[in-house]
């Protein structure tokens, strides 16, 4: 056990957060089936899918409704079984895009699609593998919602060395990967084997913040009754933010950093999240589509749960399974405290990438002047100059942004936290960016 | 049904650490009260007289302009900084008309004229004690030795230990510590002063890098140039400069490499104006220069981005 357990680390930059990890002892509840479910056409990076299905098709659960609309693109499919009663936009909180949607009206029944069985899932090919990924729909189940399969296909002359399994899970109130090491940890080990075979890397870490002691040896021991201690190394990381961000964790486990707008798998690393990785075993062991992922749904809720969601459903019935909010509860926000989206509606619904709902009560901050403290400075794990991008964007000179490097902000919101002044910086940067964006597209 | 409710909507993050800026500048006050404390015990009713003359007028002053300027006032606790501050660079002699027109001048033309609190090149505490240097530079070089709570006025003057040609100059440690000497009013009591500064240090409202690249430089150039390092570094308005002054975030350097850059700086200038110079102190004046410097400081000291490769240059 000791040989699977590596010494701990630490990030040399990275803040202290609140935890508030509320939910980290509620085993994962299966949501009761919603009437009606609300798909958008596009809930990851890349191309929107392209709908095959019509007003009153029937469908049946995993079945597939959009398809990959391109290689950086990942498949839709019926979450529940019913008939398609219609089609709508909806707003795309990422990008601000009106995209289409599906609205599919639930029989009740709950049918799953025939599949033929994937033969023997020990013996597959890589490449059976990669069709599983790709047919299942899988994305980066972090937040990022980046398309699995292109993940796992690094181009031409990039060799991968390192597979990183991320399981940090830095952000605040956030549980849902926490308890899916806890309950389904074989699960995970074995979706890490098929990515091993896939990526062929010399080493294996799989890094767990040390807040979560009981998935690290959990997950230890695990290993050690597949045999697996030569290949699966544990890093525990101590607790920092933001852990969890694909740069700051390989940088803290391998020492090596990725140049400026460049990806992990320049410097021979890929970085898959706990999550995806479970998904990637259902897609195989099961010949199960990604369609539901756990949720933790906390904060100013009556009893936090984290639960086990079809995509589509409404953040409403997530919150009414929960007991309803609180009183003053003013603030919903898709994802974690600390990068999460705020947003308006109840109806919107759980996308890929939603791994939680967070109910908060906020009062309005009052932003002062910038007293240039410097602790925005110290606490950028990009190593940024985040109060320059604020004096920058205040006189719209978004030029100076660039130059000064806010491509690489990750906007993971350590600066702003910190902020004694309550300056919003993360929303300067964002401003900037979309900014600078409109000026290429003009071009 | 959830009932239907307004949410706000915001940019993330959504929590935020809680330290404002308004809270830090009340630690520093805090801390300040221990050399005002110093003074108010060397000096008696005269230093309880200069402080809240300085603070007051500061306050008003501050609060005047925001008014005429149509801003909100907001009681951030930087002016009351200031004038605590400025305060405690005075002469315990000092006329208080003279102490209320540095205080004004100080938050007037330092601070506010250049934009409010954070857009000040200068420190305004020690802007107005240069203005008061110059215009009134006789009161503000008499001292007088302490004299507590006496109630008498007159005062004995006497030099600061720095205009002095003192044989032993080691015999002046335990006095120069615990502050039983002639000088202004809060620079005396250095131990206080180095006690305070080690608080805002330890509650990270501060970082060492500068008020011990500043003393370090000012031991070693003094030891250097012959004189006694103790002494140079205990003598005068180093320690509250140091620890109090120089570190004023809105007029140093953002960096810690840059602070480092400043202290030395700073540091050279205070023993060159002190050995060279037509003043016994330099302390003011150097971090005043260091002040002017610190936008070209920041400009070329910066972090390297994360990732950031030659060939990535632009
Ligand atoms: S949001 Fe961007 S600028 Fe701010 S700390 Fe994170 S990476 Fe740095
Ligand atoms: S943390 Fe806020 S006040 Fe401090 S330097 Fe950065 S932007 Fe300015």
């Amino acid at each position: 056990m000791q040989k699977v357990i590596l010494k701990k680390k630490s990030a040399t930059r990275g803040i202290k957060v609140p935890e508030n990890k509320l939910t980290e002892h509620n085993p994962i509840e299966p949501l009761p089936l919603p009437q009606k479910v609300i798909i958008p056409m596009q809930q990851h990076i890349g191309a929107p899918c392209e709908l095959i299905v019509k007003r009153g098709t029937k469908v049946k659960t995993g079945e597939i409704i959009g398809k990959a609309g391109g290689f950086v693109s990942a498949a839709l499919h019926a979450t529940i079984s019913g008939e398609v009663s219609g089609t709508t936009k909806i707003i795309n909180h990422a990008t601000g895009h009106l995209t289409d949607a599906v609205i599919i009206t639930s029989d009740g029944e709950d049918n799953w699609v025939q599949t033929e069985p994937a033969g023997d899932p020990e013996n597959i090919s890589s490449q059976d593998i990669l069709n599983l990924v790709s047919k299942a729909g899988i994305v980066g189940m972090g937040g990022a919602s980046f398309p699995t399969q292109v993940k796992l296909m690094p181009p031409e002359g990039k060799n991968i060395d390192t597979l990183i399994l991320n399981g940090c899970e830095c952000e605040p109130y956030i549980t849902a990967d926490h308890r899916l090491m806890l309950e389904q940890g074989g699960k995970i080990l074995l979706g890490l084997k098929l990515v091993q075979k896939v990526l062929n890397p010399d080493s294996i870490f799989i890094a767990i913040e040390d807040n979560k002691s009981d998935a690290i040896t959990h997950l230890a021991n695990l290993i050690c009754e597949m045999g697996m201690q030569d290949n699966f190394k544990i890093v525990p990381l101590k607790s920092k933010y933001p852990m969890g961000g694909e740069k700051t964790l390989l940088t803290t486990i391998t020492g090596r950093e990725v140049p400026i707008g460049g990806l992990p798998l320049d410097v021979g690393i890929v970085v898959h999240n706990v999550s995806t990785v479970k998904a990637i075993y259902d897609a195989v062991y099961e010949d199960k589509p990604l369609i539901e992922r756990v949720v933790t749904v906390s904060g100013l809720v009556n009893e936090p749960k984290n639960l086990l969601v079809r995509f589509g459903t409404p953040i409403s019935a997530l919150i009414d399974y929960c007991g309803g909010m609180k009183e003053n509860a003013n603030k919903l926000i898709l994802g974690g405290p600390m990068m999460g989206i705020a947003h308006f509606d109840l109806n919107f619904p759980i996308l890929k990438g939603s791994n939680s709902i967070l109910i908060e009560h906020a009062a309005p901050i009052i932003e002062s002047n910038c007293i240039r403290c410097g602790r925005c400075v110290y606490a950028c794990p990009m190593h940024l100059l985040p109060y320059m991008y604020v004096k920058y964007a205040k006189t719209h000179n978004y030029n100076a942004c660039q130059d000064a490097y806010i491509a690489d902000c990750i906007e993971c919101g350590s600066c702003s936290f910190s902020c004694p002044a309550n300056i919003p910086i993360v929303e300067y940067i964002k401003t900037a960016k979309s900014e600078l964006n409109k000026k290429r597209t003009r071009k | 049904m959830t009932p239907e409710k307004n949410f706000m909507v915001s940019t993330s993050p959504h929590i935020w650490k809680g330290k404002s800026s308004r809270s830090i500048m009340n630690t520093v006050a805090l801390t300040l009260i221990l050399p005002a404390g110093a003074s108010i015990y060397y000096f008696g009713i005269r230093a309880i007289c200069i402080i809240s003359a300085a603070i007051l007028s500061s306050i008003v002053t501050e609060y005047a302009i925001k008014k005429l300027r149509g801003r909100k006032f907001v009681m951030d606790g930087s002016a009351l900084v200031t004038g605590l501050l400025l305060a405690l660079t005075l002469p315990p002699t000092l006329p208080i008309w003279m102490v209320v027109i540095g205080s004004v001048f100080a938050i007037a033309i330092v601070k506010e004229a250049f934009g409010g609190l954070g857009y000040n090149i200068f420190n305004p505490a020690l802007g107005g004690r240069a203005f008061l240097s110059i215009c009134f530079a006789r009161e503000m070089s008499t001292w007088s030795l302490p004299t507590y709570f006496s109630l008498s006025t007159d005062a004995i003057t006497t030099a600061t230990p720095l205009a002095m040609d003192i044989a032993d100059k080691t015999a002046m440690y335990k006095d120069l510590l615990i502050g039983n000497i002639g000088g202004s009013m809060g620079e005396t009591c250095a131990i206080l002063i180095i006690i305070g500064g080690i608080i805002l240090i330890s509650v990270n409202i501060i970082t060492w890098h500068l008020p011990i690249c500043y003393i370090g430089t000012v031991a070693l150039f003094s030891f250097i140039l012959g004189e006694d390092p103790v002494f140079s570094v205990l003598a005068g308005g180093l320690m509250l400069g140091a620890f109090f002054m120089a570190t004023d975030y809105v007029t140093s350097p953002i960096t810690n490499w840059g602070k480092v850059i400043f202290g030395v700086g700073a540091g050279i200038m205070t023993v060159v104006i002190r050995l060279f110079g037509g003043m016994p102190e330099g302390v003011c004046y150097s971090i005043l220069f260091m002040n002017a410097l610190t936008p070209l400081i920041d400009r070329y000291i910066k972090p390297t981005p994360y990732g950031f490769q030659k060939e990535s240059a632009k």
